[in-house]
């Protein structure tokens, strides 16, 4: 084996790998049989190639032969190439079975060992097939040896990943229990592994390893550092043990017993109190083993949250390490910190750490610990120290590292929207956002400023100024052309008194961007020259003239040629009136989730963003927002359908229906539209329509060539209002214009509904509003029926859809503790409560869609509840005016085979069974 | 849990590699390359610690070898940042002052040792004696 040598390049290396090969191979299939040692020999030749990176296609015959020799180094040798060579789904498995089987039964525990091993390593559902009963009566036999024991706890913790369904629960599993008692420490070690992740997935069964745990860690910290002999690492007790029975406790809340939370709490203290004493050692060893125990205990106490004087020492633990020499208790520190801001006992005392924090985003020298800093920052963020905050970090983005700036800037710029008091402040920094580090502002961020200076008419003004004022610099990022395009085109008015800012100055300095500007914010900066012919009649003829302009009206560009056309004809032929109706202030925007904190989370992954509260908080409202961040859009200029775009109604529908631009194109439409039917089945695609409902509260319930029909609700408890908007998007009144609310018999008992009756005309181009008052009685399972009738042009138009009135609008989110959730979920064992349904997904299965639907289902979204991070649960209560209900559900995606397993239980047969179908249609 | 160690030399030489979750061979190569490049390009007053995709790498630097460990959130850094110096140890016992060409020529050894520390990704044993006991029966068999 000691002919494999260093090798000078890369072509010599692979060409003396090929002649070792070649000749390796014509020994295995050589005729004279090779000894033993020759084969140990090439298996490890061929090992060392494998491990420079070339495929190994052969010897695995070999290596299995070895298996089965009685010569301990063969034998070894044969197992390693096996678990380093052969993948789970290998054809050979079933030889290595055989062997495998061969010295499981040999009771030589050496044997054992490399069979354990091996299925350890390579762990295939074969395997599991093969061993999964065996192994469990090896691990708690009494008279398997310690080593074996080791193996053979890492080797069922295998099993158990790759097939779960193949290890089931037994007697055995409370004598796995008590190995935490095994006086041995490395069965301790194995078996803390094991049980760490059988306890994730099965809770209540290894509950009572809690108290073993706390007890054997109380043994191990309180010892003197001689006690435990080996596994005593530079004066440290079991350090890497520590640090896994930390971890096991984090499965689980805080112990119940007092007596068992006494002992926990004096060993956390204990493990402060060794931070502060003299070290035992000057060796840095010492310490990192110490400082590893050290973290995990922080883990665990923020993981408990619930000891207010330990949260506070381990903030001031952390606090010291944050100003320590070496980067890596500063970079851990910093990460830890960052849990701990959230918890409300020791924010405060995160707090007082601000300015080291922004020291070290100062002086750092490690990117990824500035990055830590940042993290911290953002979570230790709140109102009363929101702008030094922000300003440190504006400041910082100056001169941050190129990969870290986007997150940055959307951390700002939600910092900013969720701690503003003075909007103009608000106003200034997402300026300055743009201004530091345009590149970095995605759409998210200036739709979202947009939406907030539409939507407060304190800060309009304002805004109007700062981005003229902006515009000024001779060279200025093209975000900051959009923003101020839009924001002038709408709010210029405000600032037209003042002669610096009259109307052909903002035009003229708005055209001198144009040019430089790409497509889209040339299509943007068009449409408010359109609406600046509204606000300012007395430059009407400049814009004209631009608008006339040949390289306007012949660009090569579709859109910008289109818009260039349409808009002149626009305000050529429509009369002032007209022109004021369609190019109308924007209406305010539909409160949402910011589409920002969407994008950050879907950067960073669950649970690294802080603000699930917030999504909570704002659940009543739309949640569409982060299912489909484009919908938030609240520009004109990514909608592709020209003529929808002038008022951005793409984005914000039924608010404003105008008349298509082009008004002499749009009779055209008229040939296409449905013809009448006598009755009114429902409409095409209304299911689909419907079921988009479940889960939100406003958007577009119908559409058709005639007419529009919006949706906008809101839900308290057993009661709901529902805004119906009824848009003509033709040219041509509406007679006789009746809609009806029809509920069946059976809904009729259980569903209490009042309408208002609507004007009878709807005029070309216009809007009418209904209200539906909604009383909920008793559940229910079906909807009811909108039937709308009228004339339209000579003829009669009927049409049905439903209504998505269901009964997940009048649940109440409710969050429950893991302990809580699981203790109702047992109370609703009764066959009849649960429903489930299994069912392919019919989206793309992304989790941060599926939470934000279940939120907007109404349901509670609790994180950290299901042992599976990669389940979702949820928790509410049904509010009817007889009863209140309340619901526990459970969804278990399954990526590789794309089904969903969807579970209610709640205490009515039919109230589960109706939600199981409405939410099953959601994925 | 631990998803592989690796031994790499400055030249970007992968000395030894154990993976705990299968990964195809020209994956392996390719992230044993950017790993180290990752590693390299770091100073010392830089941490230990990498992000590095959707895991975390901990890596130590001894001469000029580095031992470079990847690992998901449910392992504590430190505590792997230390098994590093513990696997170091052992392996300076038992081949007294290990060189990189001891790795290289005693490859099936310094397995043994690994598999012997960690097991499936998971911390097995710590205790020096007892990681190095396979070995020395192996030897006594190989005397005889």
């Amino acid at each position: 084996m000691h002919l494999v040598k260093r090798r000078k390049s890369k072509e010599a290396e692979i060409k003396r790998i090929n002649k070792e090969l070649a000749n390796i191979r014509s020994k295995f299939k050589g005729d004279k049989a090779l000894d033993g040692y020759s084969k140990k020999k090439y298996v490890c030749k061929l090992l060392f190639i494998f491990l420079l990176g070339h495929d190994i296609d052969f010897g695995h015959m070999e290596a299995v032969n070895l298996l089965s020799s009685n010569r301990y180094t063969e034998k070894q040798i044969g197992y390693l190439f096996i678990s380093v060579l052969v993948n789970s789904n290998s054809e050979l498995i079933r030889l290595i079975n055989n062997a495998i089987k061969n010295d499981l039964a040999s009771r030589n525990p050496t044997f054992m060992g490399l069979a354990l091993h091996c299925i350890a390593n390579v762990g295939s559902r074969e395997m599991a097939e093969a061993f999964a009963g065996e192994i469990p009566k090896i691990l708690v036999a009494g008279d398997t040896m310690d080593s074996v024991k080791q193996s053979a706890a890492l080797c069922l913790l295998r099993l158990y990943r790759t097939s779960p369904d193949l290890v089931p629960m037994g007697d055995w599993t409370s004598r796995v229990v008590h190995l935490l008692n095994d006086q041995h420490l490395g069965v301790v070690t194995a078996a803390t592994s094991l049980i760490t992740t059988l306890a994730q997935k099965n809770p209540e069964e290894f509950k009572t390893s809690v108290s073993l745990a706390v007890s054997r860690l109380s043994r191990i910290v309180t010892s003197a550092s001689t006690d435990l002999q080996d596994y005593t690492y530079y004066f440290v007790p079991a350090p890497w043990l520590s640090v896994k029975l930390l971890r096991l406790l984090q499965c689980y809340p805080p112990p119940e017993d007092p007596a068992v939370r006494g002992r926990l709490t004096e060993c956390l203290e204990t493990i402060l109190n060794k931070a502060q004493e003299p070290p035992k050692s000057k060796k840095v060893q010492h310490s990192n083993a110490k400082n590893a125990v050290l973290f995990e205990a922080i883990s665990l106490i923020i993981h408990h949250d619930s000891e207010p004087n330990l949260l506070v020492r381990a903030c001031n633990q952390l606090g010291q390490f944050l100003q320590h020499r070496e980067t890596n208790l500063r970079y851990l520190a910093l990460e830890s910190m960052c849990t701990l801001a959230s918890s409300e006992f020791s924010h405060e005392a995160v707090k007082t750490h601000i300015e080291t924090v922004i020291n070290a985003l100062k002086t750092e020298r490690d990117v990824s610990v500035r990055q830590r800093a940042v993290d911290l920052l953002y979570a230790m963020c709140d109102r009363s120290n929101a702008q030094q905050i922000v300003a440190e970090m504006l400041n910082y983005l100056e001169t941050a590292d190129y990969s870290i700036r986007e997150e940055i800037v959307l951390k700002v710029a939600i910092l900013a929207e969720k701690y503003a008091v003075d909007y103009t402040w608000y106003v200034d920094t997402i300026l300055n956002l743009i201004r530091i580090a345009g590149d970095y502002v995605s759409e998210e961020v200036w739709y979202r400023v947009i939406q907030i200076v539409i939507n407060r008419d304190d800060v309009q003004g304002y805004a109007a100024k700062t981005v003229f004022e902006a515009l000024q610099a001779p060279a200025c990022h093209e975000n900051l052309v959009k923003v101020g395009g839009y924001i002038l085109g709408e709010f210029g008015n405000l600032i037209a008194g003042d002669p610096r800012s009259s109307p052909l100055i903002q035009f003229n300095l708005l055209h001198s961007k144009f040019h430089l500007c790409s497509v889209p914010t040339r299509a943007l900066l068009l449409s408010t020259y359109i609406k600046f012919v509204n606000l300012f009649p007395e430059i009407k003829t400049t814009i004209q003239d631009v608008l006339r302009s040949d390289s306007q009206l012949k660009n090569a560009d579709v859109e910008l040629q289109q818009r260039a056309v349409e808009y002149l004809r626009l305000s050529t032929i429509a009369s002032t009136d007209i022109l004021a109706t369609v190019l109308e202030e924007m209406p305010p925007f539909p409160e949402r989730e910011s589409s920002i904190l969407a994008k950050l989370k879907k950067k960073k992954g669950p649970g690294t963003v802080t603000d699930l509260e917030e999504i909570k908080k704002e659940r009543s409202s739309d949640m569409n927002g982060s299912a489909e961040p484009a919908s938030v859009n609240a520009s004109a200029v990514s909608t592709p359908s020209p003529s929808a775009d002038l008022l951005g109604l793409g984005a914000a529908p039924l608010t404003n229906s105008a008349p298509p631009p082009a008004s002499s194109g749009s009779l055209l439409v008229d040939v296409f539209s449905d013809s009448a039917s006598a009755v009114a089945p429902l409409a095409p695609g209304s299911d689909d329509n419907f079921a988009r409902f479940v889960c939100k509260n406003n958007g577009v319930l119908f559409e058709n060539q005639l007419l529009q029909i919006g949706l906008k609700s809101e839900f308290r408890q057993n009661l709901g209002r529902m805004f119906i908007f009824y848009g003509n998007k033709t040219s041509t009144q509406f007679l006789n214009f009746t809609p009806t609310v029809i509920c069946s018999d059976d809904l009729q008992s259980s569903l209490n509904l009042q309408t208002k009756p609507v004007d009878p005309t709807v005029d070309g181009g216009a809007q009418v509003q209904q209200v539906v008052n909604i009383e909920c009685v008793s559940d229910f399972m079906e909807a009811p029926i909108l039937n709308i009738q009228f004339r339209y042009g000579g003829t009669f138009q009927n049409l049905s859809v439903k209504l998505p009135i269901t009964l997940n609008k009048f649940f109440q989110p409710t969050e429950m503790s893991s302990q809580d959730f699981f203790q109702r979920w047992k109370q609703l064992s009764n066959p009849k409560q649960e429903v489930q349904n299994i069912f392919k997904a019919k989206h793309p299965m992304d989790a941060e869609i599926t939470k934000a639907k279940i939120i907007g289902f109404g349901s509670a979204l609790l994180e950290e509840v299901d042992p599976n991070p990669a389940n979702f649960v949820g928790a509410g209560i049904i509010h009817t005016k007889t009863t209140q209900i309340g619901c526990l559900l459970r969804l278990e995606p399954n990526l590789q085979a794309q089904m969903y397993r969807l579970t209610l239980r709640t205490s009515k047969e039919a109230v589960s069974q109706r939600l199981c179908e409405l939410l099953s249609e959601q994925f | 849990m631990i998803k592989f160690f690796l031994m790499v030399n400055k030249q970007g030489q992968t000395r030894l590699s154990r993976y705990y979750e299968h990964v195809e061979i020209h994956k392996r190569t390719m992230l044993e390359a950017e790993v180290i490049k990752n590693c390299l390009s770091r100073s010392k007053d830089q941490c230990s610690f990498i992000e590095y995709k959707d895991f975390k790498l901990v890596y130590r630097q001894y001469a000029a070898l580095f031992v470079v460990v990847g690992i998901n959130e449910t392992e504590n850094e430190m505590a792997v940042y230390e098994l590093i110096h513990n696997f170091v140890e052992v392996l300076d016992k038992y081949f007294s002052r290990v060189s990189e060409l001891d790795i290289m020529f005693n490859l099936d050894r310094v397995h043994i040792i690994l598999d012997e520390m960690v097991l499936n990704g998971c911390i097995v044993e710590t205790n020096r004696n007892r990681i190095l006991a396979p070995l020395f029966v192996l030897d006594k068999v190989a005397e005889n």
